[in-house]
């Protein structure tokens, strides 16, 4: 089942539609896929989400979430994660994790102690069972990450949208929240789009990978990672993962270079 | 990396107190030596007899009275400048429509407004606290107004995704974030209590250490008045203390205040 879709949507900071930064762009998204997005600075990454989240509404075109046609307030429907992990400094590890909680005002959000102790089962599970009373500050930038992601995890939302989690990482780092999240991936039953600039990252995590055009007239490709599951770090090496790599990157410079 | 207190204290304010030594001590000598006469500048050792002398009336009697316009006008400050902050905050039309007339409340020289004050509120303590309040309201209406606005967009942003409403980001992000710039704002505002509560005095009253140093100093009193200038910087100071004290217990439990 397609859990997101978008259709022939187009999207302009200004009047006029000449100079929309997202034009016609569709692309579909099944349950549980991990799918990365590529273009190059300025090709509307981070628009894309703002439009998926519904902080921004499309001039034209179709969201659909779960099959059903958005045309008001989507905010509160999928969990965004924005590339700062954005916790707040005077509110410890527990009581950031607890802010998507008490945002919700369904029904169906359970009671503060079911919460907490499901934030503290996963907190230990990130390897951060220790900090849940630190402050952000007290947390290196690979922990504060991890827990900006635990906080998305905590929406409850099906669909995550990742806008370059990693990207402030040093190397190291980044590589350690790799192996992380791909131990996670096998347990973790949900759906991630997942904005980089790093096509190895890419091509280790995703299902599928889209190329945003960078000109207008040109479309948004796609292409499958026929890697198996669960992946390595190992795989860097694998003939296939280099062939994809070069493949990718011929594309974005063909892209670029016109 | 703590040292003894004494040391710490000594590292902190050590200069300015040997500044200070070295200050008295000259200004005796200066005086002691007859280069000044004592009605002009009184000794400091005089200044401390007249204070001592008159203490239970200095104290007992007129510090208590400013306290008591000074903590009057500031309440009065604190209520209704937070009130139009938080109002210009969230209601864009007030804010464009009351600025300019907070910026001209403070470009009209309020001794030449006081007599005024003195016909509608009598020699009541009403006519100090109205002087009180006027210095005193304009630091806290900018800086809670400023820190408000510094509410962080990208924070914002993440929280609607979540399905806050106005309210959860102006209770959650606003103000916490505002509370740096509205403790520099009360700072800023309680030494101008004390400087507002001293004007009014002088204007008119029967009691107060504003109208009694003026009293003292057209009866040639010079230590008597200066020990009440004593006392209202001591007053100033004292109250200064109290604000940064509160803030420190307040702004200590986040993890860091940027």
């Amino acid at each position: 089942m397609s859990i997101l879709s978008l259709h022939n949507l187009t999207y302009s900071y200004s009047q006029s539609h000449e100079s929309a930064i997202i034009q016609g762009l569709s692309m579909n998204v099944h349950a549980g896929e991990f799918i990365s997005i590529i273009g190059v600075s300025g090709s509307g990454k981070s628009t894309l989400f703002k439009l998926i989240a519904g902080l921004l509404e499309p001039n034209c075109g179709e969201i659909r979430i779960h099959g059903e046609k958005c045309t008001t307030n989507r905010l509160g429907e999928v969990a965004y994660m924005p590339q700062k992990d954005l916790l707040l400094p005077w509110r410890t590890v527990l009581d950031n994790c607890l802010l998507p909680w008490e945002f919700n005002r369904k029904p169906s959000r359970g009671h503060k102690e079911e919460v907490i102790a499901s934030i503290q089962r996963m907190l230990a599970r990130f390897g951060l069972g220790n900090y849940e009373h630190c402050y952000p500050n007290e947390l290196s930038g690979g922990m504060r990450q991890r827990v900006a992601f635990l906080r998305t995890l905590i929406t409850g939302q099906d669909l995550l949208l990742l806008d370059e989690p990693f990207g402030a990482l040093d190397a190291m780092t980044k590589r350690e929240m790799h192996r992380w999240l791909l131990g996670l991936w096998g347990d973790l039953h949900k759906t991630i789009l997942f904005i980089t600039h790093d096509l190895e990252e890419a091509i280790l995590l995703s299902d599928r990978i889209y190329l945003l055009p960078s000109e207008h007239n040109q479309t948004v490709q796609e292409i499958h990672v026929n890697l198996p599951r669960p992946r390595q770090y190992a795989m860097n090496y694998d003939p296939h993962f280099i062939q994809l790599r070069k493949d990718l990157e011929q594309r974005l410079y063909e892209k670029t270079s016109i | 990396m703590r040292r003894p207190l004494f040391k710490q204290w000594a590292h902190d304010y050590g200069w300015s107190v040997l500044l200070l030594l070295i200050l008295l001590v000259s200004w005796e000598a200066v005086v002691a030596l007859g280069w000044v006469p004592s009605f002009i500048i009184p000794a400091p050792t005089s200044i401390i007899q007249a204070l001592i002398k008159d203490s239970p009336l200095l104290i007992g009697q007129h510090l208590i009275a400013t306290l008591e316009e000074v903590s009057l006008g500031f309440l009065l400050s604190v209520i209704v400048g937070v009130m139009l902050a938080v109002g210009m905050h969230i209601f864009r039309p007030l804010e464009k429509t009351l600025y300019p007339f907070l910026i001209i409340s403070q470009t009209i020289p309020l001794i030449a407004l006081s007599p005024i004050f003195i016909m509608w509120f009598g020699y009541s303590i009403w006519s100090k606290v109205a002087v009180v309040f006027l210095t005193a309201f304009f630091p806290i209406v900018v800086s809670t107004y400023d820190g408000l606005k510094k509410g962080d967009g990208d924070y914002t942003e993440l929280l609607l995704t979540m399905g806050a409403n106005r309210w959860d980001i102006f209770r959650t992000i606003e103000i916490p974030m505002a509370l740096p710039s509205f403790f520099s704002g009360l700072k800023l505002s309680i030494v101008y209590c004390v400087v507002g509560a001293t004007i009014g005095e002088w204007l008119g009253g029967t009691k107060g250490l504003g109208y009694f140093s003026r009293r003292m100093a057209s009866n040639m009193h010079t230590d008597a008045m200066f020990a009440s200038i004593l006392l209202l910087s001591l007053l100033g100071i004292s109250l200064f203390m109290m604000i940064v004290i509160m803030e420190k217990q307040i702004l200590k439990r986040r993890g860091s205040t940027k």
